[in-house]
């Protein structure tokens, strides 16, 4: 697996180009909890953002409750700015059908109407399933059908692949 | 034999899914109705108060006994969880007889319906629903008879942890007519489940059930002993017709002997909280500088009680979807 | 008809004989006992093998629902839900719909229990009218008619007044009284015992001195008035300690207790179980085991069903509006049988408490297994076991204090005046 360090360092470059191609100014971040919330915080360094790092918590929005239930641990989603017209800066550590970042969108809407939201992923797994595509993106990745990635911190991050139990 | 409240409750996977009583509950599944209820506190504070939980579910809410207030904050409830609401109100002569009521309540399954939430006059009542009428719906008991009324209780669970941040080592006083109180019984069950150090029922006999000790608390009559050393303190209301069924002289006596004023207050901790599910009885239940002084929190539970009861109803919800579902083993969620 | 059962056991005062015996009934009445009746010419020979020959078991409290809706069962079903009990006579409430307040339901009752009737039926009218604890009800009219006595049904008498004057009137013309104790204004809305479960489970309670109270009231009444009591079914221990004072003191008194009562506690209300909401309610595990010793010693002279055929929908409801009561007409031999069996009651207490107790409380010469005695005869292999299930029951109501698990007893064959009424079908497993 690739080196965060590195990974994180791209992004930021991308993401500079980003920001001054599209002209937006004062981004401010948003984390998905819990990985995205840890790249959103290491990119708001980097960038030096001033704003505070926004976390949601997409448990209440998430599309598969009928399925799996409410998922045990809750906690609220935490937004220390007015999300009303403003830019915003959307995290998360990995994505891949785009369904938490449907979720995450809908949630960011019930705060207010933001004027723009830039998405970005430290890993992108393809098999999208929505038509969803980050702004910004660490690396791609494929992983095998019994596989999956977990991105671990917050003190050193660090992305590795584990072998899904049978079920 | 009969299934216990516990059984009836939850999963197989120990979910909730249906809430009848806090009796059979664990402390880590009301820890996490409380911790649910705090994320919702923060939708409260969003502009658009909703979340998308149970869009396109049904929750009927079924009240068998009139109350316009806990009607409301369930309505309130199943709104911002997006689920579509249908009010119904039965006087009890309509379904005095069982079979009417498993009629009714067979009725409005065929209606596609997912969550009652139901009031009733007598004990069990949604208990006997979700054994024997439509277990597949998620029962929500918004309180039967003198048995329990747990999302008040929970509430008040919330608003205590709120202020002392640990139910380990409270003492806490509950004062006034027991016997007829399914939100003391709730109360009482909570706070020993979630681990306070001591109970205390301060009431004449005539409104304590004959053996109170079976509900896990200590007995004291008069408030000079039992608000010493407490550190919550929660009135309850006393029902008019008390006086009739002789078991108080007067309002003015009970007043004086168990009235919350200045003066028994100060029996009680410093900083002692005071609380009072409402609508209050001043000068009967509690005195007016008390009831607006600075210990009291009986007001601005609203947003408490809205919380807590979308906490049980997604969580409820989410059980009963589980169990339905459980048969086809689905997998798990994609990112 | 000519019949003869032969190996059995026959059962004198509560014990059965060690030596096995043959029985020849002719014409409804045991014509010989012994050895050496195989020669004589019969209808039908029964081998009785390792059962026991009973006088036929007496129920002093089992609720016939006739007249009445159409709902939970008929005097046909629910006596022959008694035949397999074992029973071949019953003593039905007066809590009939109407109420079996007049001389003209009486001989309903009579005339559809001789027509559908499995057992003997033996009315016990209302002591009042309508059960309403107000007026007289013509008592001696209904006596004639065919009342072996006369009853409150379970319907408190509110008013003493009314109650001495009941009890005066009867004396006169000395008619036998059953009342069931309980204060009404003790007992309120209660719907289960005022203990621990109940105050755990919000339900209205029903405290003990309900029934201690009323009990002291009727045992006073009855030695100022000489009326002729019975009281019961009794739930509570002071109950006992009351009633055995009374028979201490010499008075006339005589007792019963439900079988439910002898097998279950308040524990078995719990989650709001309506099948055990009972009245008098099922109070302490204290409660019950006096009243076993009070079975036992014989302060309480007869175990009865206190049978209440309900239909299913009556108990599909929240548990205080259940209707009260069990259906245990069928099984409470079995019931009786398992408690002995887990020797918290003798044998011989049990089986005198089914047989000569409520003999005796209704003036009947003590049953015996005799020459010449009446044929009312309950043949029981105790060894076999039985399971009670939906579907495979006789009485119309579902609710017995015991389901889906197996009991020990099973009545093989139950005649009547001679005649046979039930005989078990099957190996008996």
């Amino acid at each position: 697996m690739q080196d965060i360090e590195q990974l994180l360092d791209r992004m930021t470059d991308d993401l500079r180009e980003h920001i001054n191609a599209r002209g937006l100014s004062s981004l401010c971040p948003v984390g998905i909890r819990t990985g995205g919330v840890w790249v959103a915080q290491a990119l708001r360094e980097r960038l030096g953002i001033q704003a505070e790092c926004g976390e949601l918590d997409i448990t209440f929005y998430r599309d598969d409750f009928s399925r799996i239930g409410l998922h045990p641990r809750v906690s609220p989603s935490r937004l220390p700015f007015e999300t009303e017209g403003q830019h915003l800066l959307l995290v998360d550590d990995v994505i891949m059908s785009g369904r938490t970042i449907r979720a995450a969108m809908n949630e960011l809407f019930d705060y207010g109407r933001p004027e723009s939201i830039t998405l970005a992923a430290l890993v992108d797994l393809g098999r999208r399933e929505l038509p969803i595509q980050p702004d910004v993106t660490g690396t791609h990745e494929t992983l095998g059908p019994r596989q999956r990635i977990k991105l671990r911190g917050p003190e050193s991050l660090e992305l590795a692949v584990e072998e899904v139990p049978d079920a | 034999m009969p299934e216990t409240s516990r059984d009836l409750q939850l999963t197989a996977d120990g979910e909730l899914r249906h809430f009848l009583a806090i009796e059979g509950l664990d402390q880590a599944l009301l820890t996490r109705i409380l911790d649910t209820a705090d994320s919702f506190i923060e939708v409260g504070e969003r502009t658009i108060k909703k979340v998308p939980l149970l869009r396109g579910r049904t929750v009927v809410n079924l009240f068998f006994e009139p109350s316009t207030r806990t009607r409301s904050t369930f309505e309130l409830a199943a709104k911002r969880l997006s689920a579509d609401v249908l009010n119904l109100d039965i006087g009890t002569s309509a379904t005095s007889k069982g079979e009417s009521l498993s009629d009714t309540l067979l009725n409005l399954r065929a209606m596609a319906s997912d969550m009652f939430v139901m009031r009733h006059s007598q004990s069990g009542a949604p208990h006997f629903v979700a054994q024997s009428v439509t277990p597949d719906v998620a029962i929500i008991n918004a309180g039967d008879g003198r048995h329990e009324h747990p999302t008040q209780a929970m509430l008040d669970m919330l608003t205590i942890r709120q202020h002392m941040k640990t139910f380990r080592g409270l003492r806490v006083a509950i004062v006034g007519d027991v016997q007829h109180s399914r939100v003391a019984r709730s109360q009482i069950r909570a706070l020993n489940t979630l681990g306070v150090d001591e109970v205390r029922l301060i009431a004449p006999d005539t409104l304590l059930p004959h053996e109170p000790e079976a509900l896990g608390a200590r007995v004291f009559h008069r408030m000079e002993e039992g608000l010493r050393n407490v550190d919550v303190i929660i009135m309850l209301r006393l029902q008019h017709e008390r006086m009739e069924g002789a078991l108080l002289p007067s309002e003015s006596e009970f007043y004086r002997m168990y009235g919350l004023t200045r003066e028994k207050l100060a029996y009680a901790n410093p900083g002692a909280l005071v609380m009072h599910p409402g609508p209050i009885n001043r000068g009967v239940e509690i005195e007016s500088a008390v009831a607006d002084g600075p210990q009291s929190v009986i007001l601005g539970q609203v947003t408490n009680g809205i919380a807590v009861r979308m906490a049980v109803m997604s969580m409820s919800m989410g059980g009963q979807l589980n169990e339905r579902q459980s048969a086809t083993g689905e997998g798990v969620a994609s990112t | 008809m000519k019949w003869r059962v032969d190996n059995v056991h026959p059962v004198i005062d509560g014990e059965p004989a060690a030596e096995a015996t043959s029985a020849l009934v002719v014409d409804g009445r045991i014509a010989a006992l012994g050895a050496g009746l195989s020669g004589e010419r019969v209808e039908r020979e029964v081998d009785g093998a390792g059962q026991w020959l009973l006088p036929g078991l007496i129920d002093l409290n089992c609720h016939l629902p006739e007249p009445g809706s159409d709902r939970g069962g008929s005097i046909e079903s629910e006596t022959r839900a008694a035949a397999r009990g074992g029973f071949t006579t019953v003593c039905t409430t007066p809590d009939t719909s109407p109420v079996n307040d007049s001389s003209a339901v009486t001989h309903l009752i009579r005339d559809v229990a001789e027509r559908n009737g499995h057992t003997r039926v033996l009315p016990v009218g209302a002591l009042t009218r309508g059960l309403e604890g107000e007026r007289l009800s013509d008592m001696a009219g209904l006596t004639r008619a065919g009342c072996v006595a006369l009853g409150n049904g379970g319907h408190a008498t509110a008013s003493s007044r009314v109650l001495r004057r009941c009890m005066a009137y009867a004396h006169t013309f000395d008619i036998r009284l059953f009342l069931q104790p309980e204060n009404a204004s003790l007992a309120s809305d209660g719907c289960a015992h005022d203990g621990l479960v109940a105050a755990r489970m919000g339900l209205p309670g029903i405290p003990e001195v309900a029934e201690t109270t009323a009990v002291n009231e009727l045992l006073m009444l009855a030695e100022e008035t000489g009326a002729n009591l019975h009281i019961g079914p009794l739930s509570c221990a002071r109950s006992v300690t009351l009633v055995r004072a009374a028979k201490e003191a010499g008075h006339s008194v005589t007792a019963e207790v439900g079988i439910a009562h002898l097998v279950a506690t308040e524990a078995a209300i719990e989650g709001y179980n309506g099948t055990f909401h009972s009245r008098p309610p099922l109070r302490t595990e204290a409660d019950r085991r006096a009243l076993l010793e009070g079975v036992e010693s014989g302060v309480i002279d007869a175990i009865v069903s206190q049978h209440r055929p309900s239909d299913k929908a009556a108990k599909l409801a929240p548990f205080p509006e259940t209707q009260p009561g069990l259906s245990t007409v069928e099984s409470t031999l079995s019931l009786g049988l398992e408690r002995v069996a887990a020797g918290e009651l003798s044998r011989g207490a049990l089986l005198r408490a089914l047989t000569s107790g409520p003999a005796r409380v209704l003036g009947l010469d003590a049953p015996t297994i005799a020459e010449d005695s009446v044929a009312d005869l309950t043949l029981v292999a105790p060894e076999q076991h039985w399971m009670p299930a939906v579907g495979s029951l006789y009485s119309a109501g579902p609710h017995l204090p015991v389901m889906e698990r197996e009991l020990p007893g099973v009545v093989m064959l139950t005649a009547v005046d001679g005649r046979i009424r039930h005989e078990h079908e099957g190996d008996g497993s």
